[in-house]
């Protein structure tokens, strides 16, 4: 009892005590700090704690505006004789587009790349190879150096590691008996390796000169921004075109795998890259961390071999690589003896969201991409924070780096021929500095290399931004009707169509693209309509002309339509409606299939009525526009004239390309019976249906499309659209769209 | 404080127990703890009181009162800006460490006065008012530190904004003195006029070590990426003038030129743009001839006729920003303020925050060589950008330019975001104005992914106490073919769920998740037991949706895995009597939502909906047994900005006999509960999300003439 109630004093008062030294404990300092602020201004002494205060007292402007004379002593030189000058001191490590690249080139053809010709006897790795062809196969390939713009070596400069077979020797001289070299002006030089062990410099081993470089793993230090670009590391066997889609399939909730944070590979006993790779059995805890490295590499590792590397290398063994890159949220991609890594675009590949300890990488294409949004960009100094870090990043967070990952993949990187363009797309974007990309035409979906900012820089004008800027496309579609027959009289389907399109609500105009023989029938010949009918002679009369980039077209939506085409007002009405939910696809009436013939081993084309479609065919539907000008621009010659020469094919093309940029199905809407006839080739006339090579030929056009896409872009789809109330048992007076119901 | 008081009211009783010995050793403690707190309280009123009298006096004269350094001639200076310098070489991370907020934590240095042994001070005049503004501003932010230890980035109070009031050797031996120098690393220096004549560096001339620096004016050739911050010239016209904000659209005059420094040269070009194209440009330059006391800066003349500036710029849709001496130019804070969108002059520029902003949606930028065609390429803009450049130049102008505050925390935020750059702000919060980060749409599930069939989905039945209807229920879900595991939630607390051998026998995993409380949220719950991403939500008592008619449904949830794809569907309408919004279940031709009471989504909802529901409408719903459904199509429509998806015909869903309609019933009163609801969600969510379509999904050859048995699912019901 006693001892409790001493207890209670004891404690009160040592409470007192606190209390006492709470009190001083602030107040003892601030008391302190008024005489020591004194001190301050008569003292040049500085106070640790010391807070920084506002000054009210009235003070001087940081520059006198008033007067600001600064301007005018510049008078004297030549604002164009200091650009000049510029060209001068600015070379070398220096170099920018202001001083090492010639505008004026450009100015003429525009963006044109030449490419030397090849050299016989001169070896080249087929990877450069690749390069090449995909440059040529690109819409900015020009084969005469007068018009070009941006020069591209045929030397494979790709592997300067001397102690590669692939090294080429006496590239200094090779190069400089180019005789359009031009101390390397305007010029882009590809490479992959550089230096050899141990330095592994980033040095070429011959001049460049004013040489862009288009480099892998070129560090921050090295590289000189808005000149060079940065380029990932791709193996020999990454294709050249087409190229694997992303791993990513389900996106389960909570969006965790089955392990967190993974790496396997080697760890280097001497020379650079070392460092962070030793350290990294500190953060392993062989449960959702699991970091792997072996020392088994090389010829003489035996003879280097640390404490560690037996354990390591059991541990390394019982875990398959492949296996933990499909199953983990997050994957290290610290560098290696350089700094980038095939790791970086395989943990892109497999959704795998790549964790970067390489300090000091300039990452692939940093000038346009975002990395922030795909990769956790961690700082080797920083080792032991990383899985802290990455627990600490959100479920949703988690979600969207993952899909960004598969959007970067697909769009630039996949194939050597995706990663050829983005290169050179970022130099043109430099050149023509007014009409580029921004930010979020690169970042977001479809990317870059399909969104040309020739045909508008404002995102509006594209079907992809909508959601993302918040505003709806224009709420009319716009008509283009292919003719290809005669007028002959006022009863034929094209004169019906005409009408029945132009009654439409949502119509502004209606194009008529003259494809015919005949000569363009006169003006009154045409059907009186409310909105004006605009005559196009279809350009030397071919088949593409439908799906030019027409000026005349004020809209966002395209209704285009073949000449022999029945449809209702209120079926087009409908489709436009639904079109305003789906402005990226394709939407429309006579839907078409594709399939796999494992017989023939390869694609087949089927017009019968299935349980499913993967195209929707141009003789009904509605797009956006921009898709006239990426069929116009995007697509090779050699598809168009393919097209063009059979009159055949041009509505598949078109059901290729946007699928291969929604990467989504078409969608088909309701239509009347009586449209299943005049499609299925059923009508008396002889429309190009009838024709026998029609449908052999179409069955060709598939693969022959199949193979320049480099994979099957199209997509299947099981449903159709109908109006909500569509053969409901309810009066037909409630319905919206009835007229889709009558026969 | 509790535990004295408590002995204080104790005490007396206690004291006249005790030992006399244990009294006098208390009594002394106890008179001991009191003088002591009477002192603290003289310390504590006295001497504060003199110094807060001594601070107001402060105020005014305490620039001049600053503490006064002398810098010994030979103190050191320190090394010119490395160029190589980047976050990983020169700066030190460790500093700033790892914290849950991610955020860094800024020392500033208390104001000191240096001159040199003469007396002379380094810097003419001193601290500025815009420096005084920025580190204020800096002090009251959450970056700021008052203790120099936890600091990652320590700011010098040495004002270098302007280079010309400098005296450069004295200013950078001034640096080495500030007692964290250390070779400046982790040091962040302000400086919006660089160089001086006459070739006008791009980057201060001081030399700084390590130091970061925020720069006005860089060129590409100083300004080292990834470590310097670009920064904008502050126009001091921001504070003085307002300009209000202008609708986006055309303007009287199409270019608008209103330097008054420029490079006769660009004059000359610019008088030949303007004879070619006439009224559609304006020329302004100095007035010559204004009387005595008007400001100058205020004023711009062409020919004699006198304009307001920075007013004038509101005039034009596109104004000229060309380069003078400097790159950096004031100018381009009055352009943006005033909405005209700046055309940017100045080869090789970096321009402001150009880290983190997307000046190609808010500016033009014209190499100078191309001056000539200025009006040829401007006139290729679509009307459409210009008005949202213009919108956007404002924009940029109210969130980075508008202030020394604004200016310092982006600053202070870019680096942050380098320290911690998986909590960097996004692309998005930068650059998006306002208006548009309300009405756009940013979903994490953005993929145009269409999922494998194989996984199948799991079908989620909330069931109270209806055991023969849920029986029924789960024997017609059980037949379709992609059903992957049925789980009822048992929602019931007074009653168990019937003994396992009473369930229907079906070929996939059944699970019972018992609840602890009766509440609708519980069907929303992203449950572990739910490994599929679709799930099927669906009403103990929706016994008449064939398997055809559900597997369908599957089959078009992975057409649309972000969206709901439901059966039984509603419409929103405004109410324009009433002036609000207004449920309605007739047969409609529209629809915006689809109720829950049998509809597929992705398993994401279920996590937003239990964890994301913005306000209180997860509670609300709870406490009012309602519009769980409606709740959740606004949250799924205001994340994707997308309409929900009715597939099939089918109106009946109870019974065959059951009226066409039938939602929980059909009284009046839930009709009225109904809309309240959608009126209270969109008042929280603070718009209205959902979208109204007029289509639905149905199979490809639904009602085809086409033989039933080749179809893939014949089976749909017309009602």
């Amino acid at each position: 009892m006693q001892a409790k109630k001493r207890y209670l004093t004891l404690f009160s008062a040592g409470a007192c005590l606190i209390l006492l030294f709470c009190f001083g404990g602030i107040q003892v300092p601030l008391s302190r700090k008024g005489p020591s602020r004194r001190d301050d201004r008569s003292l040049a002494g500085y106070h640790p704690g010391a807070r920084w205060r506002r000054f009210s007292a009235s003070l001087q402007p940081f520059s006198p505006w008033e007067h600001d004379q600064s301007d005018s002593h510049n008078e004297h030189i030549s604002p164009r004789q200091k650009r000049d000058a510029n060209s001068g001191v600015y070379t070398g490590k220096r170099c920018r587009m202001e001083s090492c690249f010639d505008f004026s080139l450009c100015q003429r053809n525009g963006f044109k790349v030449y490419v030397y010709p090849q050299q016989k006897g001169e070896k080249m790795s087929e990877s450069y190879q690749n390069i090449l062809s995909s440059i040529e196969g690109s819409m900015l390939y020009t084969p005469d150096p007068g018009q070009a713009c941006l020069f591209v070596l045929s030397l494979d400069t790709l592997d300067r590691d001397q102690l590669s077979p692939q090294y080429v020797h006496n590239l200094k001289a090779k190069v400089q008996s180019l005789h359009l070299w031009n101390g390397g002006k305007n010029h882009i030089i590809f490479n992959l390796y550089s230096g050899t062990w141990p330095d592994y410099t980033e040095d070429l081993g011959f001049d460049i000169g004013l040489a862009m470089l288009a480099k892998a793993s070129i560090s921050t230090e090295n590289f000189r921004p808005n000149f060079d670009v940065s380029i990932p590391l791709f193996s020999k066997d990454h294709p050249r075109t087409g190229g694997e889609r992303g791993y990513l399939k389900h996106n389960t909730i909570p969006p965790y795998r089955k392990y967190m944070l993974v790496f396997k590979g080697k760890r280097y006993l001497t020379g650079i890259g070392s460092d962070t790779r030793n350290a990294l059995y500190h953060v392993h805890n062989s449960e959702d961390v699991v970091l792997l490295t072996t020392c088994k590499h090389g010829k003489d590792w035996q003879k280097h071999k640390d404490a560690r590397c037996d354990k390591d290398n059991a541990e390394y063994d019982k875990y398959d690589y492949r296996e933990m890159l499909y199953n983990s949220t997050f994957c290290l991609v610290p560098r290696g003896r350089r700094l980038g890594s095939f790791r970086f675009l395989e943990a892109l590949q497999a959704a795998c969201v790549p964790v970067m300890l390489s300090n000091g990488w300039e990452l692939p294409f940093s000038e346009i991409i975002d990395w922030n949004t795909a990769a956790v960009i961690g700082d080797e100094r920083l080792l032991l924070q990383i899985p802290s870090t990455v627990r600490s990043i959100h479920q949703d967070k988690i979600l969207s780096l993952r899909h960004q990952t598969q959007f970067l993949w697909e769009a630039y990187f996949n194939s050597v021929e995706k990663i050829v363009l983005t290169t050179l797309e970022i130099i043109q974007d430099r050149v023509v500095q007014h009409t580029s990309r921004s930010n979020l035409m690169w970042n977001s979906l479809p990317g870059g290399l399909f969104t040309l900012p020739q045909y508008s820089t404002y995102l509006g004008d594209f079907p992809f931004y909508y959601a993302k800027l918040g505003v709806k496309p224009y709420t009319k579609f716009t008509a283009i009707v292919h003719v290809v027959s005669p007028l002959v009289s006022q009863s034929q389907p094209v004169m019906k169509l005409l009408v029945v399109v132009a009654k439409s609500q949502y119509c502004a105009q209606v194009i008529v693209v003259w494809n015919c023989d005949k000569p363009l029938p006169a003006k009154h010949r045409w059907p009186v309509t409310s909105v004006p009918v605009i005559v196009i002679e279809g350009e030397s009369k071919v088949i593409s002309s439908r799906f030019l980039p027409y000026e005349t077209i004020p809209t966002d939506a395209v209704l285009s339509l073949d000449e022999d085409t029945v449809l209702s007002t209120t079926e087009v009405d409908f489709a436009f409606t639904v079109w305003q939910s789906f402005p990226d696809r394709i939407v429309g009436y006579p839907a078409r299939s594709h399939f796999w013939d494992s017989n023939k081993e390869r694609w087949g084309y089927t017009s019968k009525w299935t349980n499913e479609y993967s195209m929707v065919l141009t003789g009904a539907a509605i797009y956006h526009k921009y898709y006239h000008y990426l069929y116009t621009t995007y697509l090779p010659a050699s598809l168009k004239t393919m097209v063009d020469q059979m009159s055949n094919c041009e509505d598949i093309l078109m059901n290729f390309l946007v699928s291969s940029v929604s990467k989504l199905p078409p969608i088909k809407v309701t239509q009347k019976k009586q449209y299943k006839e005049t499609m299925m080739g059923q009508s008396s006339r002889a429309s190009r249906w009838a024709d026998p090579d029609h449908f052999a030929q179409r069955q060709t056009c598939m693969n022959k499309f199949a193979s320049w896409f480099g994979t099957m872009p199209l997509v299947h789809s099981q449903m159709r659209l109908d109006p909500v109330l569509f053969k409901d048992q309810v009066s037909i007076l409630r319905k919206k769209y009835r007229d889709i119901e009558r026969l | 404080m509790y535990a004295s008081g408590k002995y204080s009211s104790r005490g007396p009783a206690l004291i006249p127990r005790m030992k006399t010995k244990h009294r006098i050793y208390y009594i002394t403690l106890f008179s001991v703890v009191l003088l002591g707190l009477i002192a603290t309280g003289m310390f504590q009123f006295w001497p504060h009181s003199i110094e807060s009298a001594a601070d107001w006096t402060l105020d005014k004269r305490s620039v001049h009162d600053a503490p006064l350094v002398r810098l010994p001639v030979s103190s050191p200076i320190p090394e010119r800006g490395d160029l190589s310098c980047r976050m990983h070489t020169c700066f030190d991370v460790y500093r700033c460490g790892y914290n849950p907020k991610n955020r860094i934590k800024v020392y500033i240095y208390p104001l000191q006065k240096f001159v040199d042994e003469l007396g002379v001070p380094i810097s003419s005049t001193g601290l500025s008012r815009e420096y005084n503004d920025l580190l204020s501003a800096i002090s009251d932010s959450d970056f700021y530190t008052d203790d120099v230890t936890r600091a990652c980035l320590f700011i010098p109070s040495i004002d270098v904004l302007n280079q010309n009031s400098l005296r450069i050797r004295e200013t950078a031996q001034a640096l080495t003195m500030l007692p964290r120098w250390d070779k400046g690393m982790n040091h962040l220096l302000f400086n919006m006029l660089p160089g001086g004549p006459p070739d006008y560096n791009t980057a201060l001339d001081v030399p700084r070590d390590r130091a970061l620096l925020a720069g006005g004016g860089f060129s590409t050739w100083t300004y080292r990426q990834g470590y310097d911050v670009s920064i904008p010239v502050y126009s001091p016209l921001s504070a003085d003038v307002e300009l209000p904000e202008r609708q986006p659209g055309p303007r009287h005059y199409f270019i608008l030129s209103s330097q008054t420094a420029i490079h006769r040269e660009y004059r000359a070009e610019l008088e030949r743009l303007k004879e070619e194209n006439g009224e559609a440009l304006l020329l302004l330059d100095k007035c010559s001839n204004l009387s005595q006391g008007v400001a100058s800066a205020r004023k711009r003349c062409y020919k004699g006729q006198v304009y307001d500036y920075p007013q004038i710029l509101q005039e034009s849709s596109f104004c000229v920003v060309l380069r003078g001496a400097r790159l950096g130019q004031a100018a381009l804070s009055d352009v943006l303020q005033a909405g005209c969108v700046p055309v940017i002059l100045a080869d090789s520029y970096i321009l402001p925050f150009s880290e983190v902003l997307d000046w190609k949606r808010a500016s033009v930028v014209i190499p100078e060589e191309k001056l000539s065609e200025m009006y040829t390429i401007l006139k290729s803009i679509p009307h459409r950008q210009v008005e949202e450049m213009q919108r956007q130049a404002r924009w940029f102008w109210e969130a980075y330019f508008s202030s020394m505050k604004a200016i310092g925390l982006t600053t202070l935020q870019i680096i942050n975001d380098r320290i911690y750059p998986y909590a960097a702000r996004t692309y998005e919060q930068w650059n998006n104005p306002p208006v548009v980060k309300w009405s756009s749409v940013n979903s994490p599930l953005f993929l145009p992914l269409i999922p494998p069939r194989a996984p199948g989905f799991t079908a989620v039945v909330l069931t109270y106490d209806r055991v023969e209807s849920l029986f029924r229920v789960i024997t017609e879900i059980s037949k379709v073919p992609s059903l992957a595991k049925l789980l009822v939630v048992w929602n019931n607390q007074n009653k168990s769920p019937p003994e396992e051998s009473l369930w229907p026998k079906i070929g996939v995993p059944l699970k019972v998740v018992r609840t602890k409380e009766n509440k609708l949220s519980n069907r929303f719950f992203p449950y572990d037991e739910i490994e599929t991403e679709a799930v099927l939500a669906i009403d103990d008592d929706i016994i008449m949706l064939t398997s055809d008619e559900l597997q369908f449904g599957y089959e078009v949830w992975r057409e649309f895995p972000d969206r709901l794809v439901g059966y039984p569907g509603r419409l929103h309408l405004w109410d324009h009597e009433m002036g609000k919004w207004k449920y309605e279940s007739e047969w409609t031709n529209e629809v915006s939502m689809v109720l829950t009471g049998a509809a597929f989504y992705h398993k994401y909802f279920n996590y937003l909906y239990t964890y994301k529901m913005p306000g209180d409408i997860k509670n609300w719903v709870d406490a009012h047994m309602n519009c769980e459904d409606i709740a959740m199509n606004f949250l799924v429509a205001n994340i994707t900005g997308k309409a929900p998806i009715k597939v099939t015909p089918r109106k009946k869903f109870k019974c065959p006999e059951c009226t066409a309609i039938d939602g929980l019933s059909l009284d009046q009163t839930h009709m009225v509960e109904r809309s309240e609801c959608i009126n209270k969600f969109a008042s929280v969510f603070g718009t209205m999300p959902l979208k109204v379509v007029e289509h639905r999904a149905d199979p490809v050859l639904y009602k085809d003439d086409f033989p039933e048995k080749l179809k893939s699912f014949p089976n749909i019901g017309s009602l």
